[in-house]
C-alpha cells in the first residue's frame, strides 16, 4: 500500500457495515491495524493521530467489551471521548435519536461510534449527520469492527483469507456478528458456511453466499476455523432451543466434536461466552483457541477505522516486521 | 339500497341540474366506453347519453355545463379501508383533511377505519365520524365500526346498533380477531344486517415482532420477518369461516399469492368473498427496503416480486376486486425514527390512481376500465354502497381525468396532513383533475383554495 499517487480513501464517511465494502478495502483496513497493532505493545502507549478530534461513544445498548475496545484505540491515537450510555427506558421517554444525535453535533464533534438495539441505526444516523458514525452493532444487522477483528485473526493464523473455509456456529438469526463475518469473508474471497438449529438460521441465508449444515459434525468436517456465537440464553425463553443442555449436547463445540476433525481447527468466539453451553472450557482454552488474540486485534483494528475515517492514515507506524503473511 | 349517510341535505338543493359535456364515459357497471354526456339533476345521476340537452328543451332552465372533452369521465373512486385517524391520531390526519386529501385523487367514498383511540365501537363513535365527515363537505365517509368491544377480540359490538348509525362493515382493522369462534360468530352475527365483516387476515402468532417481510432481504438487513404463510393462514381460516357460516366477509390488503390463490378457490365454490390490495402491494416489493425507509414500512410487509405480480394478476382477472389505499397517514416525526421503531403505514389517497394508471394500465397489465371498477364498483359492492356507477339515480359522484397529465409526486403538495409516502419524487401519467360529488364540485386541480 504504498502507491506513489495518493492513494483513494480506503472508506467513505462511515463505517456501518462490511456489506459493501470490496475485498481491496477490507484488506487495506486489515494492513493497517497490523501497523497500529506494534502501538499496544510500546510501553508508551500513544499515538497523536487522532489528537484534537473528539469522539462519542453513544451506546443504547450495555457493553462492555466493545465499547472499552474503541476507547482504548481512541485515546490510543490521542482522540478526546466521551461515553454516552443510554438504556432502552430511558430513550424510549426522552428524546429522539436523531436530536439526541444533533445535539452531540452541535457540540462540534468529529465522530459517533453508536450502538443500538435496531437494525438500521447506524445507516440511519450516517445519514442525517456529518460527523464520521463507526457502527459498533445495531441490532441483528452489522458489527463491522467484530467482523473485522475476526478477519485480521483468521488472516494472523492462516496467513490468508481466500480459500479458507470458516463455519460460523450457533444463532445466526439474531446475530450481527454473523453477517459481518458473512460478508466480510465472502468479499476477501474465503468460504463461509453457518451451522445452527434450523430454528436459528434465517430464510434464505445461502444467497448470502454461505452454505449450511445442520449438524456441527459435518461443519467440522469441512472447515479449517469454527467462529463460536454466543447463545443468547433469552432464545430459550422465545422457544428457539428448548434447553441450553440439549444446545450443549447437540451444537456445542466441545473436545470430544473436535476430535473428529480431519484438522486442527481454530476456534474463534465473539464473548462474553457461555462456557458449557456452545463452547466447553477445553476448547475455549485450548490450543486452537484464538479467543485472546480476537481482543486484542479489536483494538488495532478500530485503530485502523479510525484513523481511516479520520484520514490520518499516513500517521500509522511504518509497516514493521511483517507477520506472517500479513 | 340505503342511502349514503353522508349526503349533505344542502348539496342536494343547490346543484339542480348539471351537463358534463364530451367526455370520454368509462362506466364498468354500464359497459360503457364512448364519449358521452351525463346529465346531473338533484345531485343523482339522470342520464348518461349522446349531445343531451341540445338543443335545451324549451322552458327548461339551461343547465350548468362542465366541458369534459378530452377527459374521461368515470365514477367517483371508492376507498374500502382509510384510517382518518380521528379521534385520538388528529396530529396525522383530521376527518376534513383526510376527506380533502381523497376528493384530490378522485374518492368520492371513503370507508373510515375504527382504529382510532377510542376505537369506533359505539353507535356514538360512529355518529360522531359521521357528522364530522358531513361537515367536511369532500369525499363521502362511510364509517367501519370495530367488531369486537375495544377491538380487543372478546366480545363482538352491538352489529345493530352501529349499523343504524351509519356504518356499513365491521373489522378490527389492523388487528385479526384471534379467537376463531369469535370471528365464526361475528360471520353469522353481520348477516342479520346484511354487512361485510372486514378482515385483517392473518396468524398472529407468526406475524408477532414482524417488521417485515421475511425472506433474503430481511435476512441481509436483520430484521426481524413475517412469513407469507402468516397471511396465508389467516386468509384460509377466514375464508373456511365464511363458507362455513354463509357470511360475508371482506379480506383486507391482500398481498401473497398463497392468498390469491386461496380466493379464487373459495369464489369458485361460491363463498361470499371480496378482497383488496393496495397500490403499493401492487407495485412495490422488498428490496427496498435495502436504505431501512420507514416509508416503506407497511402492514402486511412489501413482498418479493413473484408476489407482487400475483397480486397484480389477480387484481386483472377479478380475484382482487378492489383497490384499497389504506391510507394510514403518520407523522414526519415518527418515520424518522430507527426502523423497528417507526409505525407502519403509507398515505395514499393521492397517489393511488396515479400510480396504477402509470404502472399498470400503460404497462398493459390491466386496462383503463378494468382499474376504474377495481376503484369504483368493486368497492362499492363489496360495502355495498350505492355508489361506484353512473346509471340512472345513481348518486352523482363522479371524476374527471387527464389522462395525458404528466407530474411528479411531491409530498409537499399533498392535502393530507402527512406526507409519509413511498412514491415521492415518482414521474407519473394521468392525473385526476376534477371530482364531484352528489354533482357538486368538491376539488379541482390547480385550485389550491380551502
Amino acid at each position: 500500500m504504498t502507491a506513489a499517487s495518493p492513494p483513494a480513501p480506503a472508506l467513505g464517511k462511515d463505517l456501518t457495515g462490511l456489506e459493501r465494502l470490496s475485498g481491496d478495502q477490507i484488506r487495506r483496513v486489515l494492513d493497517l491495524a497490523v501497523r497500529f497493532r506494534e502501538i499496544s505493545d510500546r510501553p508508551i502507549k500513544k499515538l497523536p493521530a487522532l489528537r484534537g478530534k473528539t469522539i462519542v461513544n453513544l451506546f443504547f445498548e450495555p457493553s462492555t467489551r466493545t465499547r472499552i475496545s474503541f476507547e482504548f484505540a481512541e485515546k490510543r491515537l490521542g482522540a478526546d471521548t466521551v461515553n454516552i450510555g443510554a438504556s432502552r427506558s430511558s430513550v424510549s421517554k426522552g428524546e429522539s435519536l436523531v436530536d439526541t444525535a444533533r445535539n452531540l453535533e452541535a457540540m462540534r464533534i468529529d465522530m459517533v461510534v453508536v450502538r443500538h438495539w435496531s437494525a438500521g441505526t447506524a445507516a440511519f444516523l450516517a445519514s442525517r449527520i456529518p460527523s464520521n458514525v463507526i457502527n459498533a452493532g445495531d441490532g441483528a444487522h452489522e458489527h463491522p469492527t467484530q467482523g473485522l477483528l475476526d478477519l485480521l485473526t483468521l488472516r494472523d493464523r492462516f496467513g490468508k483469507l481466500e480459500g479458507l473455509r470458516v463455519c460460523i456456529v450457533g444463532d445466526i438469526l439474531h446475530s450481527r456478528v454473523a453477517r459481518s463475518n458473512i460478508y466480510g469473508l465472502v468479499n476477501t474471497g474465503a468460504e463461509v458456511a453457518v451451522c445452527g438449529p434450523r430454528t436459528l438460521v434465517p430464510a434464505g441465508i445461502e444467497k448470502l453466499g454461505c452454505r449450511v449444515f445442520a449438524r456441527v459434525k459435518e461443519a467440522v468436517e469441512w472447515a479449517d476455523a469454527l467462529n463460536v456465537l454466543r447463545l443468547q440464553l433469552e432464545r430459550m425463553q422465545g422457544g428457539f432451543v428448548p434447553s441450553l443442555r440439549e444446545y450443549n449436547r447437540v451444537f456445542g463445540v466441545t473436545r470430544r466434536r473436535l476430535a473428529q476433525a480431519p484438522r486442527e481447527l481454530v476456534i474463534l468466539h465473539p464473548g462474553p461466552m457461555n462456557r458449557g453451553v456452545e463452547i466447553d472450557s477445553d476448547v475455549a482454552d485450548g490450543p486452537h483457541s484464538v479467543i485472546l488474540r480476537q481482543v486484542t486485534n479489536g483494538v488495532a483494528v478500530r485503530m485502523a477505522v479510525l484513523a481511516l475515517l479520520a484520514g490520518r492514515e499516513s500517521d500509522a507506524p511504518a509497516a514493521g516486521q511483517p507477520r506472517a503473511g500479513a | 339500497m340505503r342511502l349514503p349517510p353522508a349526503s349533505p341535505e344542502r348539496e342536494l338543493e343547490r346543484v339542480t341540474r348539471l351537463l358534463v359535456r364530451g367526455g370520454r364515459v368509462i362506466d364498468p357497471t354500464l359497459g360503457l366506453d364512448a364519449v358521452r354526456d351525463v346529465l346531473v339533476e338533484d345531485g343523482r345521476v339522470a342520464a348518461v347519453g349522446e349531445e343531451l340537452l341540445s338543443p335545451p328543451r324549451e322552458g327548461d332552465p339551461s343547465p350548468q355545463v362542465i366541458d369534459a372533452s378530452g377527459l374521461v369521465v368515470a365514477p367517483g373512486f371508492v376507498d374500502p379501508h382509510a384510517h382518518l385517524c380521528e379521534p385520538g391520531w388528529e396530529h396525522r390526519e383530521t376527518i376534513a383533511t383526510g376527506v380533502a386529501a381523497a376528493a384530490a385523487g378522485g374518492f368520492t367514498a371513503v370507508c373510515a377505519m375504527p382504529d382510532t383511540d377510542p376505537p369506533v365501537d359505539d353507535p356514538a363513535a360512529v355518529g360522531f365520524v359521521v357528522a364530522a365527515g358531513r361537515r367536511a363537505s369532500a369525499a363521502r365517509v362511510f364509517p367501519a365500526a370495530a367488531a369486537t368491544v375495544g377491538r380487543e377480540g372478546e366480545r363482538l359490538t352491538e352489529f345493530g346498533e352501529v349499523v343504524g348509525a351509519g356504518a356499513v362493515a365491521v373489522g378490527d382493522a389492523g388487528r385479526a380477531i384471534r379467537s376463531s369462534r369469535l370471528m365464526r360468530l361475528a360471520l353469522e352475527y353481520a348477516q342479520s344486517f346484511d354487512i361485510p365483516v372486514l378482515a385483517h387476515a392473518e396468524d398472529p402468532w407468526l406475524a408477532e415482532g414482524a417488521v417485515m417481510h421475511e425472506g433474503v432481504v430481511s435476512t441481509r438487513l436483520g430484521l426481524r420477518g413475517k412469513p407469507d404463510s402468516a397471511e396465508e393462514i389467516g386468509v384460509y381460516r377466514d375464508l373456511a369461516l365464511a363458507e362455513a357460516t354463509g357470511g360475508r366477509i371482506h379480506l383486507q390488503r391482500i398481498s401473497t399469492a398463497a392468498s390469491c390463490r386461496l380466493i379464487r378457490q373459495a369464489r369458485e365454490r361460491g363463498v361470499r368473498v371480496t378482497a383488496e390490495a393496495t397500490p403499493h402491494h401492487l407495485l412495490l416489493s422488498h428490496d427496498l427496503l435495502e436504505s431501512y425507509g420507514a416509508n416503506y414500512k407497511v402492514d402486511p410487509p412489501l413482498r418479493p416480486r413473484a408476489d407482487v405480480e400475483a397480486v397484480q394478476a389477480a387484481l386483472a382477472d377479478g380475484v382482487i376486486d378492489s383497490v384499497a389505499t389504506d391510507h394510514a397517514p403518520c407523522h414526519y416525526d415518527e418515520k424518522e425514527q430507527a426502523f423497528d421503531e417507526a409505525p407502519y403505514g403509507a398515505v395514499g389517497f393521492e397517489t393511488a390512481f396515479a400510480v396504477l394508471h402509470t404502472e399498470l394500465v400503460l404497462k398493459g397489465v390491466v386496462d383503463l376500465p378494468t382499474l376504474i371498477a377495481r376503484m369504483s364498483s368493486g368497492p362499492a359492492r363489496a360495502l355495498g354502497l350505492p355508489n361506484g356507477g353512473l346509471a340512472p339515480n345513481s348518486p352523482a359522484d363522479l371524476i374527471l381525468i387527464d389522462l395525458g397529465d404528466e407530474w411528479e409526486v411531491d409530498p409537499d403538495a399533498f392535502w393530507s396532513k402527512s406526507r409519509n409516502t413511498p412514491f415521492a419524487g415518482r414521474r407519473l401519467v394521468g392525473r385526476v383533475v376534477r371530482t364531484l360529488v352528489a354533482g357538486e364540485t368538491v376539488w379541482t386541480l390547480g385550485d389550491e383554495s380551502a
